[in-house]
């Protein structure tokens, strides 16, 4: 395991003017998130857990590069973050695939803008299609696609263009349960593999127990980091039933825990 | 894997779209039963007297009428000047309104500014600029080819400054996380994502190409199915008007075809039978 610092926040503020509801006309300051100060190491799995309005996709935008922090900054290998690069990839909840791409277009797409020439688009397509199952679905377009296989899609789409970091957007929240499962530990499978750095929001505690080396819980209006909580599991691929083993359901209760205490009443988990 | 199986047997969505061909079949049928019982009290109608023949004559008789234009070289002489006029006036409109949509739509600045007057000008019948476009044009074909193009314009323009306003801004967002270039944006992904709402304006444009020529064709012209109405009508050839309007309805049901189908052509990723995506 690599220790090497990847994504370092340095008391990373955003704050937004906002429509006052309870004053007509008047604008207000909204802060989305608030003094995040952590560290992701390379090759770490990290989920950050929380209830709705805790900054989760502001966090996200950040890490993007779609948007800029008011205060502190965000470091990826000691470089501060000031825009979009494909040293980040970004798989979205609702996929955000092309509709008018094929399977095999989409996951093109992000090999094209990185200017990797036609003739090995097509192999390295290949290559990530049979990554995530769907060697035989490269030539569908995204609506003759299920869900699941979307997001499979939308995963490969990220990873083609050979990111170091992947940001996912609570990504399996829109699927059902079984498939969400599936992929989770599939996503762990391809992890292993490829040794990303994978930052994992989610508002699913089991998702963020499962996944996470570490578990970042964060608190609601403002988003600020409650607590990270290292996650001890060993083997989550090999036990067939990792959920139920006494480690996993320590570090759920302890999750649970933390996000049912008194700042949490009311919000929306 | 072992998780890919079920995946596949979780699509059936693809199923669902072969059905479609039989009851597709189905609706065709369906649709024609009405149409040919239309034409049959069209033919009975005059016959019995429940119409006056000279004012409405069987359908039977338009058609010997039509017919006769047809062998006559006549037909094809109007049907000729119409569809030249309405092709290269929704042609332009097309290689005019497109483009400029694309830009209008792109730059906010530019949608604020022009606005209000495409919102006065889309509402400003066509029809209504008839006369003015004949005194600056004259009657010739200058003038129709204008009304024409002045008439598809519209919709086309505000469609295409819809479409690429109300592209899916996570495929924006999503492009945009990939670090692609403005240009590379607008190429790659506004521009496809763009081309179902260019095109339900252009059968809009399509048809209305149609409405506007055989009025102004109607108002003044020497050739053209327009005229070829009005003129049957001063000569009481009433067979002769009702060809000439069956005419027209075949023409606009083949220019609506067509638009259809190149519609269907180039939109085809757009199909979700289940509602989904």
């Amino acid at each position: 395991m690599a220790t090497a610092e990847k994504i370092r926040f340095e008391r990373v503020t955003k704050t937004f003017t906002v429509r006052d509801t309870e004053q007509k006309g008047a604008m207000k300051e909204f802060t989305a998130v608030k003094e995040l100060d952590f560290n992701v190491k390379e090759g770490e799995f990290v989920t950050l857990v929380g209830p709705s309005g805790c900054g989760k996709s502001t966090l996200l935008d950040l890490l993007g590069g779609l948007t800029t922090p008011t205060r502190g900054r965000i470091l990826i290998d000691g470089k501060e973050i000031t825009g979009p690069g494909l040293d980040r990839g970004t798989v979205f909840q609702q996929y955000a695939l092309f509709p008018w791409k094929t399977a095999r277009g989409n996951i093109e797409f992000g090999l094209e803008a990185k200017g990797v020439p036609k003739h090995e688009r097509k192999e390295q397509a290949n290559h990530f299609l049979s990554l995530v199952g769907l060697s035989d679905f490269g030539e569908r377009y995204p609506h003759e696609l299920s869900g699941g296989m979307k997001q499979r899609v939308a995963i490969a789409r990220s990873l083609a263009f050979n990111p170091d970091v992947l940001l996912m957007d609570e990504p399996f929240a829109a699927l059902d349960a079984q498939t969400r499962e599936s992929l989770q530990s599939e996503l762990l499978r391809i992890w292993q593999k490829t040794k990303k750095t994978i930052i994992f929001i989610t508002h699913g505690i089991d998702e963020a127990v499962y996944l996470g080396e570490r578990v970042v819980v964060l608190t609601p209006n403002p988003g600020m980091v409650k607590k990270i909580v290292d996650i001890p599991l060993k083997n989550r691929l090999e036990d067939a039933d990792i959920r139920s083993h006494p480690d996993f359901v320590k570090a759920r209760h302890e999750v649970w825990s933390l996000l049912h205490e008194a700042e949490y009443l009311g919000a929306n988990i | 894997m072992v998780t890919i199986e079920k995946h596949v047997s979780s699509a059936p969505k693809l199923i669902k779209q072969k059905e479609f061909g039989f009851s597709g079949l189905q609706k065709v049928a369906k649709q024609s039963i009405v149409l040919v019982a239309l034409f049959l009290l069209w033919e009975i109608a005059p016959r019995i007297g429940l119409v006056d023949p000279a004012f409405f004559p069987s359908f039977s008789n338009v058609v010997i009428a039509w017919w006769n234009l047809v062998i006559s070289g006549e037909l094809f002489t109007h049907f000729l000047a119409s569809i030249t006029r309405s092709v290269s006036g929704f042609g332009l409109a097309v290689l005019i309104a497109i483009p400029l949509g694309l830009i209008i739509g792109w730059y906010p600045l530019a949608r604020e500014l022009l606005n209000p007057v495409m919102e006065l000008f889309r509402n400003t019948a066509a029809l209504a600029l008839l006369p003015v476009f004949m005194l600056l044009l004259g009657i010739g074909e200058t003038s129709k080819i204008a009304i024409v193009l002045f008439a598809c314009t519209w919709p086309i323009l505000l469609n295409t400054i819809a479409a690429v306003g109300n592209v899916d801004p996570l495929l924006i967002k999503s492009a945009r996380s990939m670090n692609i270039s403005s240009f590379k944006l607008f190429l790659k992904v506004i521009l496809p994502a763009s081309v179902p709402t260019i095109f339900t304006g252009i059968r809009m444009a399509g048809t209305g190409a149609i409405l506007v020529l055989i009025a102004a064709e109607m108002v003044g012209a020497k050739e053209g199915l327009g005229y070829l109405i009005t003129y049957s009508q001063y000569n009481f050839q009433i067979p002769e008007m009702y060809a000439g309007i069956l005419t027209i309805a075949l023409l606009g049901v083949l220019i609506n075809q067509s638009l259809s189908m190149l519609e269907r052509k180039f939109s085809k990723w757009k199909q979700n039978p289940n509602g989904q995506n």
